[in-house]
């Protein structure tokens, strides 16, 4: 919006077709708009709850020690020489972030169908604020896991310099993966169904409760498709040094979850012009 | 159409020395819904297959896919806004008012034609906009007003202003959801009523509140008004479109059928209302419950004259005659009867049945029965009311009820269009009443005006 401009510009409204710019400036704009958001999933969230912002610890710790006790004790599933609790909650913050970010992100848009209809703003920032608002508990999920690694005696080397790339990696799969599914979800309800089971699929499609050095080599650039295979094998390898060279794989999920990014944000503004007549 | 309207070649405007510049450039809009497109959402397997079938189909037999359904919620309007103007658009629902404020406003995108907007474009479509029941009031402004697009400094430098317009000070940190309705429509008009675009556009949103906040709302559109800035302004409300603007356009069916000074398009308003209320509604595809022994089939509307003769519209005042027509497929007997008028928010306002005047009615299979009820004076404010069927007896059976038969529009009497609605909106009953006045001054009795100064002389109604 034009709020600073003292000369207003002229602004022409006409139909659209076919793919449009992204108009990333827009969004920079909205920045205060994208902050309150942001402010409001978080102070509604936890509303109404007893454990009120413990629950973004619990859910991965309590998922870790179930985890550790049927994967880790029962199954003696390989965990690449670290303590098995630790190995997967170091996999399960972020892959919570993600779950959680692309969960709430699918159901963003429809969840606004009252401001979509009543006001406009530029769309891409109800998605966008959804998955930022998953950072905060993310990072309150991050103390247990240097709790844990102190507790097993791991300290980290000096590659956790590179944890802010593999942070930004989880950050743009989530956000892509939540711009396709938001998108769709306005017209095809269907996505609200399909999420839960997505969800669960790509878990086991991601090395959580298992090591990726369990896949032969040369299916593990094939592997990391799913970009987030870089992301858990890139925190094990900035946090606790496991011996995955994770060189090509990181790339691979890197060029992935790029696509999957700039793909959505195509796609959702494609389907854009649309939303406020469907939902 | 608006082809074939000669529009005044001149604003009123152009009597002004300077002409002021435009604003708004709408030319050529037009919108295109699909029908029923709005109403539900595909599933993705329905989508599957509409395309699988249209694949299949144009294999077959080229182009023989039957095209769905379109109509033009908004086709081919044209029309220029000067700087300073407050323009009303009225017209019946369905009428594309909505749509072409939705467009003017970025919420949805037009099918045909441009629109050029010069400043920031500020748009109440809705009280309320962005709140949320979880958070307090404070918490509310702040978040309403980055919505409609305000500055998170501006929301500070006008917080006060704000809290204190709506009279809701003692309870600006406790949540909304705990507010009385009323606070709650105070507090977010409020903060929409502090919004500074250049260009303001507004759909009703003024029928909030008890009566004394509305005639502040009012005099805060009056003011924003006059302070130069662009006003586009949707309503029902006739009263509120002759006092506050200067210019008014009249949508009909999607198109722009009339653009000239209020009182000459809202006298026009009233004369296409035709015989629409009197239209018979099919029962059949209703939502019904009950047993089903007798169903209502059909249900119409007809507003008639004290007299007993039947006129184009229902205003206050008016006899309203509503018939049901009624079917039996098992015995019933004696039955109550009854019709209910509820408000737009549904609230109960008007109980009619038999069993009130002491009457029953029994059928047997086949039966076909004619139940009418006439409503004597009635004394709804103009607006749109919902109208719902019973039959029973008593808390023993609910033999067939349709909680909204139909909705039943109110319009302005054209007889007291200027000054019968100074306080619009919301209070829903109007009482014959008269009035003694007793100044130093004689008691003038001009019937037809009531003018203040600086506001428009009532000269220029068309009768």
């Amino acid at each position: 919006m034009t709020h600073t401009s003292i000369r207003p510009h002229t602004l022409r409204i006409e139909p659209t077709r076919g793919w449009v710019a992204l108009r990333l400036g827009e969004v920079v704009a909205y920045r205060e708009l994208l902050y309150f958001l942001v402010w409001r999933d978080l102070k509604v969230r936890y509303k109404q709850t007893i454990l009120g912002v413990a629950w973004a610890v619990l859910q991965p710790l309590l998922t870790m020690l179930v985890f550790a006790l049927f994967f880790g004790r029962l199954a003696r599933v390989p965990s690449d020489g670290v303590p098995y609790p630790l190995f997967a909650y170091t996999a399960l913050v972020p892959w919570t972030f993600f779950a959680t970010g692309l969960t709430l992100a699918s159901n963003s848009l429809v969840g606004s169908a009252n401001l979509i209809t009543k006001v406009y703003f530029p769309r891409l920032t109800i998605p966008l604020a959804t998955v930022l608002a998953g950072l905060v508990d993310f990072a309150l999920a991050f103390p247990v896991l240097f709790g844990l690694m102190w507790w097993h005696g791991v300290t980290p080397t000096a590659q956790v310099v590179w944890l802010p790339v593999f942070i930004a990696l989880a950050f743009a799969t989530a956000l892509g993966v939540g711009l396709w599914l938001s998108a769709l979800n306005v017209e095809f309800r269907d996505v609200r169904h399909v999420v839960p089971f997505l969800t669960q699929l790509w878990m086991f499609a991601t090395p959580i409760a298992y090591p990726s050095s369990l896949l032969p080599e040369r299916w593990r650039t094939l592997y990391a498709l799913n970009p987030m295979v870089g992301v858990v094998e890139g925190f094990r390898w900035a946090l606790l040094g496991t011996e995955t060279r994770p060189g090509p794989m990181i790339l691979v999920s890197g060029v992935a979850a790029l696509a999957l990014l700039i793909g959505g944000a195509f796609f959702f503004r494609r389907m854009e012009r649309t939303f406020a007549d469907v939902v | 159409m608006s082809s074939d309207v000669a529009f005044p070649a001149a604003h009123p405007h152009a009597s002004m020395p300077h002409e002021a510049p435009r604003v708004i450039r709408v030319s050529h809009l037009g919108k295109q819904y699909q029908l029923g497109a709005r109403a539900r959402y595909r599933t993705l397997r329905e989508a599957l297959v509409e395309s699988v079938v249209g694949v299949a189909r144009s294999i077959g037999r080229g182009g023989t896919r039957r095209a769905p359904e379109r109509f033009w919620a908004l086709d081919d309007v044209s029309f220029d806004v000067a700087q300073g103007d407050v323009v009303g658009i009225i017209g019946r629902n369905g009428s594309g008012k909505s749509t072409l404020l939705k467009i003017l406003s970025r919420i949805v995108e037009p099918t045909r034609g441009t629109v050029d907007l010069e400043g920031r474009v500020g748009s109440l479509l809705e009280v309320g906009t962005g709140f949320h029941p979880d958070l307090t009031g404070r918490e509310n402004v702040f978040l309403s007003g980055a919505i409609l697009g305000m500055r998170r400094t501006e929301i500070e430098k006008k917080f006060d202003e704000i809290v204190e317009f709506a009279e809701v000070d003692r309870f600006i940190d406790t949540q909304v959801k705990h507010y009385s309705s009323g606070m709650y429509m105070r507090l977010a008009f409020s903060v929409a009523a502090h919004l500074e675009p250049d260009i303001l556009v507004v759909d009703e949103v003024l029928a909030v509140g008890d009566a004394a906040f509305q005639k502040k709302c009012l005099g805060k559109m009056g003011t924003v008004a006059r302070h130069g800035r662009t006003v586009l302004f949707v309503s029902h409300n006739m009263g509120a479109v002759v006092s506050l603007c200067s210019r008014a356009l009249l949508l009909d069916a999607g198109r722009l059928v009339l653009e000239s000074d209020p009182i000459t398009v809202a006298a026009r308003y009233q004369a296409t209302l035709t015989a629409a209320p009197t239209a018979t509604s099919d029962l059949s595809g209703a939502e019904h419950y009950g047993s089903g022994k007798a169903r209502f089939v059909s249900l119409r509307f007809v507003p008639e004259r004290r007299d007993g003769t039947t006129r184009e519209m229902m205003c206050p005042g008016s006899r309203l005659r509503v018939e049901t027509r009624i079917v039996c497929s098992a015995p019933v007997d004696s039955a109550n009867v009854g019709i209910t008028i509820y408000d737009a928010s549904g609230y109960r306002l008007v109980d009619a049945n038999t069993a009130m005047q002491g009457r029953f009615v029994s059928l047997n299979p086949g039966d076909e029965a004619r139940v009418d009820f006439a409503l004597d004076d009635l004394r709804l404010k103009p607006g749109t009311y919902l109208v719902g069927l019973w039959m029973g007896r008593g808390n023993v059976e609910d033999i067939d009820g349709i909680l909204y038969a139909a909705t039943l529009e109110v319009e302005p009497d054209p007889q007291q269009l200027q000054h019968s609605e100074q306080f619009p909106g919301s209070y829903l009953c109007a009482f014959k009443h008269s009035v003694v006045i007793s100044t130093p001054a004689a008691d003038v009795a001009r019937p037809g005006v009531h003018e203040e100064p600086g506001q428009r002389s009532a000269a220029g109604a068309s009768r």
